[in-house]
């Protein structure tokens, strides 16, 4: 253990409002605590001031009306597993989750921590991406909602003010006939930081490709949506493999290189589209 | 007994969590002790700078000038010191010690340390390198003739990476140096190396040193020589503060700090026949040994031995050279040097094969080595072997020719595209060379009044299951069951040197010394059998007669002859032989590899307990899998840098596949019950087998071990 | 500089309590804290699982708990599955199949597979591997792990 833990403040609220309070005094979230654990292991937690979310339920639960599913920020991956309806309704997201460390870390990561701490890696943000997922963000000053495109600003920066805190993911529901793929690229089977991350979906009809999207994670600072390619495909014959642009920057680190997230990226993408004839 | 897959010994402690490991060992006043390294890989230590704000009364503070005794960690050379003194050799090395009573303190107390350090440029690589640790040179026959008569010339240039042992409890030592006595428990594989060690770096008497080998969770031989490093450093700490030290790394430390299998380079050149006959071997051998020389010339000559392979060889020359650089130091790791040579060869044959226009399992057949057969190093094989029943049996569990039929057609039409490969090769049990000799290994088993019988032998359990094995060969020998069996916990002082536990010695030579002695024992009780137990007996006898025991000491099997100088003669007693077949998937658009099957056929002399026995072959070929596609030790100007689990990548469950296991069983005629040594056996041939299956399934020429997903779609589309 | 708080747990059936830093890792709490050192560390990062226990009847890596998030929680630890010198069906199924080597991993690779066998009692092949995959053995190249379990499951 690196970090020296006895400088290290945990604050238990019981209510959200009590949580928000803290937040605006400069506590940063802890929710389950797979990532900030880690960083606090290897004397990277520069921050020291904590609240810990896990206990308030205003944050946890999986709701839905007619048009949209409503997932608590609190919502573990082993509960993205077990919910039937996202399993139905949202699969790519379901199969994030299950691709996501193994069943301790499942247990223990939730959604809104990962979104929180904004890797460009993490498995769950190509899935909410594609299904255009909203935020629900809440301060003391009261509650706002935006598209979690572009949610991202940079390299693990997020479009959160002073004070607020992820209280849900919204999806809209809706879609039929849409056909989705979600392929992890990881250093091995389980448990493992993916090298590339695709999430895709697309609408066919009339042998075109009417709505298509298409997020990657690991090939750029931020989850990426591509836009420009979804662009480029809208309107192409279903089965087909056209040229289109990718936006992918991707780096070379310890895990992999720029080439071969570059090529794979492609490539699966391609995968993709083939698999749409 | 013998044979049988008896309750094992340790067992119970192990699924209960109460065996007690380094880390859970505690003593009163106990301090928590750190090592502070250095930054640079190569320097001139100009200063340490303390941060004057930090308490450092309340630390223990240990650097080189405190050293009582040398500074020097006693091994072959003595060029590696416990701390750095004037100059670094590679980052990491370990500067200074701190101790404190609390283990957060004690770990603010190394950050509040800086090594100011005078870089030196760093030699980060064996083409860089001009200074050899050691050097070999085996030859035998006319390399030219041989060249010269060839059909085909063969050449290829093979490297493989470091890897990292990951032996899942990191090292861990607790040390106490009290009235004059020094005594380390810790988590080790040899407690007489550390004895050895300890003795130089406090110039004091072997008799005040005790050093107790803790519960271990797993070596791999990453805890043969480094525990040496940690336990001096705790002792040092304990007696610098008249206080027990416990210093327990934690993952980053380990992989950052510790040794790890050499990095290899082999350039061959073999010269066939155009009917497939193999006629000359010429092969450099090179490892990078990283800053100071360790075991290098140890794994360099297994390696040299090894390169050669389980065939018959006119003309073979090895030259092999193990060279400094400023990486941490490498060190032992399960196979020593024989994966990396043997990767080297086993890759080649197959390409050495497809020129000839033969079969990969035609071609090895054709030059297998058989009984009066001579090595590269003169040895004449004097048993019977078995390589072309293994071969047969490995293919036909494999269903090798049924499969590559099928997959060839398959695999025009899909971008999954799978393939088989093979390797054939050979262990050597035993210490290399003269070797055995030197080490004198000796065994004590004594008849206890309570009619057990205790043996005494420094060889250590680290997973492998060797105090059941011990046991089932006593009581086998004894005609004793194995429940009347004592293993005595390792401690020096207590029980004699049998040697490291390492080199697939253990079940093999001390295995047969402990029968030697058990029958020895055997004779003695025999007297008073008459109808009982063997306990009722035991006990008898030593009412009657007092102390009863039995010693045991090495001495080499007739006809065993090694000559150092001219690196000819007998290398190992014997050697297990092996076939190993794996079944890929290659996943052309991602460059992923699966492994779908893997058969893993040898010949282990006897099988002692099967169910720890083919534990051993699972466990040694989930880590040459793991070396062959994706563990990698990455380097950042001399440093590691993926120095985490997340970032340094072992095999899960769910990334291996079934690993089947079948044992012949050709007898040894100097082991216990004919049994051979195999823990490091399963190490050399998955990274040729899988390779070589890539090659088949994907058409590309895999040279590197690792063979990750990227150098794959490189090759794949360049 | 934060204050130690009381933190009380019921651990294997016992109400336990000890002083705990709020962000102390549950692991440590359990080894140094409660003596209860069958719960081992191996990575400190939740990849090895060997830290594994129950919390709340599901499986964590207790290295990534902080002790504020266990106030109250049932813990079930490697030392809770036997009773009265009895070994739970899982243990001994790793002591007949030969499921532990060097035993470092034990405890949190037989908590990981009694809770799987809790969610799912007759696990295929691909089951036992996936929900094992977060413990990770050096030793046995996990065979003899998923015979115990096979064995266990009946």
């Amino acid at each position: 253990m690196r970090g020296f833990v006895p400088d290290y403040e945990l604050l238990a609220p019981s209510s959200l409002s009590e949580a928000l309070a803290l937040v605006e005094d400069g506590c940063r979230p802890f929710a389950g605590g797979t990532d900030l654990m880690v960083q606090l292991e290897s004397g990277r937690l520069a921050h020291k001031r904590f609240v810990l979310l896990w206990k308030l339920d205003e944050l946890r639960g999986i709701g839905a009306n007619n048009a949209e599913v409503r997932i608590g920020a609190l919502t573990t991956y082993t509960e993205v597993r077990r919910s039937e309806l996202l399993r139905r309704e949202f699969p790519l997201l379901a199969q994030a989750a299950a691709e996501t460390g193994g069943v301790a870390t499942q247990n223990r990561g939730t959604l809104g921590g990962n979104i929180a701490n904004a890797s460009p890696a993490a498995d769950s943000a190509p899935p909410l991406l594609v299904y255009d997922a909203e935020l629900e963000l809440v301060s003391r000053a009261g509650i706002r909602r935006r598209p979690y495109h572009g949610f991202h600003t940079g390299y693990k920066q997020i479009d959160l003010e002073p004070g607020e805190l992820i209280r849900a993911i919204i999806l809209p529901r809706g879609r039929s006939r849409w056909r989705e793929t979600f392929r992890k690229v990881g250093t091995r089977n389980a448990q493992a930081i993916s090298k590339v991350c695709l999430a895709a979906a697309a609408r066919c009809e009339g042998g075109r490709i009417r709505q298509i999207r298409i997020a990657l994670g690991s090939v750029a600072p931020v989850p990426l949506r591509c836009v420009a390619a979804e662009s480029a495909l809208a309107g192409a014959a279903a089965g087909s493999v056209p040229d289109f642009p990718m936006e992918a920057r991707p780096v070379s680190d310890i895990r992999s290189t720029a080439d071969y997230r570059s090529k794979v990226a492609r490539r699966l993408v391609e995968d993709f589209l083939r698999s749409l004839g | 007994m013998v044979g049988a897959a008896v309750p094992r010994k340790e067992g119970r402690a192990k699924v209960t969590g109460s065996a007690r490991y380094a880390g859970d060992l505690r003593l009163a006043g106990m301090l928590h002790g750190v090592t502070v390294r250095s930054p640079a890989a190569r320097g001139r230590i100009r200063e340490l700078v303390f941060d004057p704000a930090f308490p450092w009364s309340e630390c223990a503070v240990v650097t080189a000038r405190d050293i009582p005794g040398e500074n020097v960690v006693a091994l072959i050379e003595d060029d590696q010191p416990f701390l750095a003194g004037a100059e670094v050799n590679h980052a990491g090395e370990p500067v200074a010690l701190i101790a404190h009573p609390d283990r957060y303190m004690a770990e603010r107390a190394r950050t509040a340390v800086r090594v100011v350090c005078d870089e030196l440029p760093a030699v980060l690589s064996i083409s860089e390198s001009d200074t050899v640790f050691r050097e070999f040179r085996i030859e035998r026959g006319d390399l030219h003739e041989a060249f010269g008569a060839a059909a085909f010339v063969v050449e290829g240039e093979y490297s493989t990476s470091a890897q990292e042992q990951l032996y899942i409890e990191p090292q861990g030592i607790l040390a106490t140096a009290a009235g004059g006595e020094i005594t380390v428990r810790g988590s080790m594989q040899c407690p007489y190396y550390v004895h050895a060690a300890l003795k130089r770096l406090f110039a004091i008497d072997g008799a005040s040193i005790r050093v107790i080998q803790s519960e271990t969770g797993g070596g791999f031989g990453g805890k043969e020589e480094y525990p040496s490093i940690l336990a001096g450093h705790a002792a040092l700490l304990a007696w610098k503060s008249g206080r027990p030290v416990k210093m327990i790394y934690d993952r980053a430390e380990d992989i950052f700090a510790t040794t790890k299998r050499h990095p290899s380079r082999s350039r061959l050149r073999v010269a066939v026949s155009r009917a497939g006959a193999l006629l000359g071997l010429d092969f450099d051998f090179d490892l990078d040994g990283g800053a100071y020389c360790t075991l290098s010339p140890v794994v360099l000559s297994r390696g040299a031995i090894h390169a050669a392979g389980p065939y018959r060889w006119p003309a073979v020359r090895v030259r092999a050279r193990a060279w400094r650089t400023n990486y941490p130091p490498h060190g032992a790791f399960r196979g020593f040097g024989a994966p990396q040579s043997l990767f080297a060869l086993e890759r080649h044959i197959d390409v050495v094969a497809r020129i000839v226009g033969v079969e990969p399992d035609e071609l090895r057949r054709r030059n297998f080595l058989r009984q009066g057969d001579a090595t590269a190093t003169g040895q004449v094989i004097g048993e019977p072997v078995c390589l072309e029943g293994l071969l047969e049996r490995a293919l036909s569990e494999s269903r090798w020719r049924e499969k590559r039929e099928r997959f060839r057609q398959e695999n025009t039409a899909s971008r999954v595209k799978r393939g088989m490969g093979l390797a054939s090769f050979l262990h050597g049990a035993g210490f290399t060379g003269s070797g055995e000799r030197r080490l004198e290994s000796s065994v004590r088993l004594e008849a206890a009044p309570s009619g057990r019988v205790q043996v005494f032998v420094s060889s250590t359990e680290i997973g492998q299951g060797t105090n059941t094995i011990l046991s089932q060969i006593a009581a086998e020998a004894l005609g004793a069951d194995v429940d009347d069996i004592e293993i005595v916990p390792p401690e020096t002082g207590v029980v004699p040197d049998s040697g490291p536990t390492v080199a697939s010695r253990t079940t093999m030579v001390v295995g047969k010394l402990v029968e030697r002695a058990a029958r020895a024992l055997a004779e003695r009780i025999a007297p008073f059998r008459d109808g009982r137990s063997f306990a009722e007996a035991c006990a008898e006898a030593v009412a009657a007669e007092g102390r009863i025991e039995a010693t045991e000491q090495y001495s080499p099997p007739p006809d065993v002859e090694w000559d150092d100088s001219t690196y000819t003669g007998s290398a190992y007693g014997t050697y297990a032989w092996a076939v190993y077949v794996a079944q890929v998937a290659v996943d052309t658009v991602t460059g992923e590899t699966r492994v779908e099957d893997f058969v893993a056929v040898q010949d282990a002399g006897k099988v002692i307990h099967p169910v720890l026995a083919a534990g051993q072959i699972e466990g040694g070929v989930a880590q040459g899998i793991g070396w062959a596609l994706y563990e990698d030790v990455v380097y950042d100007r001399g440093r590691v840098a993926n120095a985490r689990m997340t970032d340094y990548i072992m095999p899960t469950s769910s990334d291996l596949p079934p690993i089947r296991v079948f044992f012949e069983e050709h007898p040894y005629a100097h082991g216990p019950f004919g049994a051979k040594g195999i823990g490091e056996l399963p190490m050399d041939g998955p990274a040729p087998a899988i390779l070589n299956a890539i090659a088949d399934a994907a058409g590309v020429n895999p040279v590197h071990v690792p063979w990750t997903p990227e150098r794959l779609l490189e090759a794949l589309d360049g | 500089m934060a204050e130690r708080f009381l933190l009380r747990l019921l651990v294997n059936g016992v109400e336990r309590e000890a002083a705990a830093w709020p962000m102390e890792r549950l692991l440590d709490v359990l080894r140094d804290g409660l003596d209860l050192t069958g719960t081992k560390e191996g990575c400190g990062e939740g990849e090895c699982g060997a830290c594994s226990v129950l919390m709340d009847g599901e499986l964590v890596n207790s290295c990534l708990v902080p002790a504020l998030a266990a106030q109250g929680a049932r813990i079930t630890t490697i030392e809770g599955l036997s009773s009265g010198g009895a070994l739970h069906p899982v243990q001994r199924a790793f002591l007949e199949q030969g499921g532990a080597q060097c035993g470092i991993c034990t405890p949190g690779m037989i908590l990981a597979a009694v809770r799987l066998l809790e969610q799912c009692p007759h696990p295929s092949e691909s089951e036992i591997r996936e929900g094992l995959a977060g413990n990770l053995c050096r030793c046995t190249g996990y065979m003899r792990i998923l015979e115990a379990v096979r064995s266990a499951s009946g």
